[in-house]
């Protein structure tokens, strides 16, 4: 049996629609300068002492339309001399990577860091189109809010969700949102503002997607002996798992979470769990769009099958204790939803929420999907220390 | 270190090394890979539990190309990661996927690294790479003539320009014993001075001869646990230990300041941990990340740690061949096959092959016990890894 992993510290930036202030290696010092505050970050392990062994960017090339996106993250990741890798896929993957890392017996302390800006390109509908393959979907015009309509229609045929129960999902995240400090953009509305805002890929309405957002996240992980003595408040890692669907839609069920029933089974299963149903205080799931918080739900057994909009109808929301912090739409990068969503687990696990800090929280799940339609999920169980 | 589990490679394939592989789209480049390295270790896409995947984004503009990849990957129902560091991204790859297997978290994950060039602008998108307010300007792509000029006033220009060029030709024996090597030209010896005056410059002495190739390929890897390992594999090549060493972006910046190179930091760490004491002797086989042959001839010193002209005499007294004491690169190495994102994982998979034995025409013709490789990418960034017949752990 390898050895536990414990997130140690963890730290975010506001997140914005539009950080023009700052570069993105900006914002990624702020985030390291906050766990420094925390815990002991150490980079010089080439001299002998105990420290960071591997620093993990998350970053995606065509956002920051570089090549090498973390190239540019040496020296905030402390990897001068050191490893450092990067992720490019769904931000928790970080947490996948270096709970292996450390459990391999390669490294001892991992430091990941996370950062995005959304504002860059001229629209991030043009950067996720560039995910569809240039032959046979490309040239539909798809990207991924388009491929979101598509799943959002078949949720609905499969569960009759409405507009007014997907207002009141909005409604409520912005609610939770204006407690949570770092949305500072983030402005309660009414349902019926909701129900006549825009409409982007039907159902979907513009108040219905996750903002364009702007931040960096990251936290610090260690081995059990080390993470015991870095913080008295240390969230273990319990479970993780992620899977991949298939990519043309014709191939897929689109409402069936193929994909997020086998990442939560998986995480489930390494974390002991034989039934999901009351096994977590608290779930911070990627919303990217409304209908996908109960849909998400649904995947991750914490709700009925086809009964999402019961669910939201019967504060299931609530009662489920699901984002606190406001979600994915209260606004996070694509690329960071899981990563967000795991620090905001982490910081309710070690009752340093704040405003937005609910009770007795023990175990917790965080979920971050890519892809279109959710072709790939990803899930991290949580435990407090 | 303590390792949790041994790790074994079990498992190799490459499609085949071009400048154009226009019969096949991504997918079905990759399958080709997938294929032959599952053939390889006779085994089926269900023994394998997790799939692991890597290129620069840029080169294709695709964005997260393993979505589309899982058409021919084999991702379909799996756990997968993709991690990205450039041209070190292969060497990552392995390195990821050696720790999602001693981790216990699976016992059989298969590594793919791609990419296809064809398809993009390499020179260009390399220059992306670089800062656009401080280092954009000075980019050129992965050309640059400061090592042949540094060799050039440090060991004179003859024997400089000629220790390069017989490098060279060397590469491109070992590359004719590879049929999967992109560039074959059956150089003969006797047109080094030729080349050396008439191969057109690049910057300064660095010419289109030195330089590696812009190609399209799939590299892929198995590695598996202990246990599965050697029910798959008579002999697997068991990774003993890797390291990964970065450094900072515009190094530049500090002027002619002595650089200690990553590749030098590296090898003395990896060597110290795991009691290399004479890495000449103890390493059988070294599959470089050799991106020009004034590069490969420069960081052979490096990865040798040397501080003379050992080096050279290794190239002029024919150390290097593959049938020499040391040999580099039997598979041609960088100079004659070149798909960015799978280059640096041809190299653990070539060193793999070695101890396997089924290396086939380019197999050194000795036992490797130990074998080495590099990647290289970034801002001069290194990853080294040993690998060994014996299981290590």
């Amino acid at each position: 049996m390898a050895r536990r992993v414990g997130i140690c510290a963890v730290a975010q930036t506001t997140v914005e629609h539009d950080k023009w202030y700052e570069r993105f290696q900006g914002m990624a010092l702020e985030v390291l300068e906050k766990l420094r505050e925390q815990v002991a970050v150490e980079f010089s392990r080439h001299t002998g002492k105990a420290g960071i062994d591997m620093s993990i960017n998350v970053s995606d090339d065509v956002f920051d339309a570089r090549t090498i996106s973390d190239n540019g993250m040496t020296d905030v990741l402390g990897a001068h001399f050191g490893c450092e890798e990067k992720v490019a896929q769904e931000g928790i993957q970080a947490i996948y990577y270096g709970l292996a890392a450390i459990q391999s017996g390669h490294c001892d302390q991992v430091l990941i860091i996370g950062h995005c800006k959304e504002s860059q390109p001229k629209s991030r509908n043009m950067v996720s189109h560039m995910a569809f393959d240039p032959f046979f979907t490309r040239p539909v015009g798809l990207d991924f809010c388009a491929a979101a309509g598509l799943q959002a229609q078949a949720y609905a045929e499969k569960t009759g969700i409405t507009d007014e129960q997907l207002a009141k999902v909005v409604v409520r995240a912005r609610e939770n949102a204006a407690k949570n400090p770092y949305t500072p953009e983030i402005e309660p509305v009414s349902a019926e503002t909701v129900m006549q805002s825009e409409m982007l890929a039907d159902p979907i309405r513009e108040l219905h997607a996750y903002p364009v957002s702007d931040g960096a996240v990251g936290m610090v992980l260690a081995a059990e002996d080390i993470a015991k003595k870095m913080t008295d408040r240390p969230v273990w890692i319990t479970g993780v798992g992620n899977c991949m669907d298939s990519f043309f839609f014709g191939d897929r069920d689109l409402a069936s979470n193929f994909a997020l029933r086998k990442a939560a089974e998986w995480a489930y299963k390494r974390a002991g769990i034989n039934d999901p149903r009351g096994a977590f205080d608290l779930v911070e799931i990627s919303d990217q769009y409304a209908y996908q918080h109960p849909m998400w739900m649904e995947g991750l057994g914490l709700c009925e099958e086809g009964k999402g909009g019961d669910w939201i109808d019967n504060e299931g929301p609530d009662k489920g204790r699901v984002n606190p912090s406001g979600g994915m739409l209260a606004g996070n990068p694509l690329i960071l939803g899981g990563l967000f969503r795991a620090a905001e687990a982490a910081l309710q696990l070690r009752e340093d929420a704040g405003n937005h800090q609910i009770d007795d929280v023990k175990k917790a799940l965080a979920h971050g999907v890519m892809g279109p339609a959710g072709q790939f999920h990803s899930v991290v169980t949580l435990e407090r220390g | 270190m303590n390792k949790n589990r041994n790790v074994g490679i079990i498992g190799v394939g490459q499609s085949e090394f071009s400048s154009h592989r226009e019969d096949v789209n991504q997918p079905e480049m990759i399958h080709e890979a997938v294929v032959e390295a599952l053939n390889h270790a006779g085994m089926t896409i269900d023994d394998v539990d997790c799939i692991v995947h890597g290129n620069m984004e840029l080169f294709e503009m695709i964005h997260q190309p393993d979505l589309w990849h899982v058409l021919g990957s084999g991702a379909y129902g799996k756990e997968t990661m993709r991690v990205t560091t450039g041209g070190t991204t292969g060497a990552t790859l392995c390195c990821a996927a050696d720790h999602l297997v001693a981790s216990g978290l699976h016992d059989v994950v298969l590594a793919i690294g791609f990419e296809k060039l064809q398809e993009g602008h390499t020179t260009g998108g390399i220059t992306n790479m670089a800062d656009p307010l401080w280092a954009r300007q000075l980019q050129t792509g992965a050309l640059t003539g400061m090592t042949a000029e540094q060799m050039i006033n440090e060991f004179g220009e003859d024997r400089a320009k000629r220790a390069s060029m017989k490098y060279r030709i060397m590469m491109d024996r070992h590359a004719m014993k590879n049929h999967k090597a992109h560039r074959r030209f059956d150089l003969q010896w006797d047109q080094a001075e030729d080349l050396m005056v008439n191969s057109p410059a690049l910057v300064g002495e660095l010419r289109m001869i030195h330089m590696c190739s812009q190609s399209d390929g799939a590299c892929v890897m198995i590695f598996a646990s202990e246990e599965k390992a050697k029910q798959f594999c008579k002999q697997p090549a068991w990774m003993k230990d890797h390291i990964t060493v970065h450094r900072e972006e515009c190094f530049h910046i500090f002027g002619d300041a002595p650089v200690l190179m990553s590749h030098r930091y590296a090898a003395e760490k990896l060597f110290e941990r795991n009691g290399v004491k004479d890495p000449k002797k103890e390493i059988d086989v070294f599959e470089m990340y050799d991106p020009s042959s004034w590069w490969g001839l420069d960081w052979l010193r490096e990865f040798l740690l040397f501080d003379g002209d050992e080096h050279l005499k290794m190239v002029e007294n024919d150390e290097i061949a593959i049938d020499g004491e040391f040999p580099i690169n039997p598979s041609g190495g960088v100079i004659a096959s070149n798909p960015i994102g799978a280059t640096a994982m041809v190299r653990v998979a070539e060193a793999a092959l070695q101890i396997m034995e089924d290396a086939g025409e380019h197999q050194v013709p000795k036992t490797v016990n130990q074998a080495m490789a590099s990647g290289f990418g970034g801002t001069m960034w290194t990853v080294l890894f040993l690998m060994t017949r014996d299981i290590p752990w």
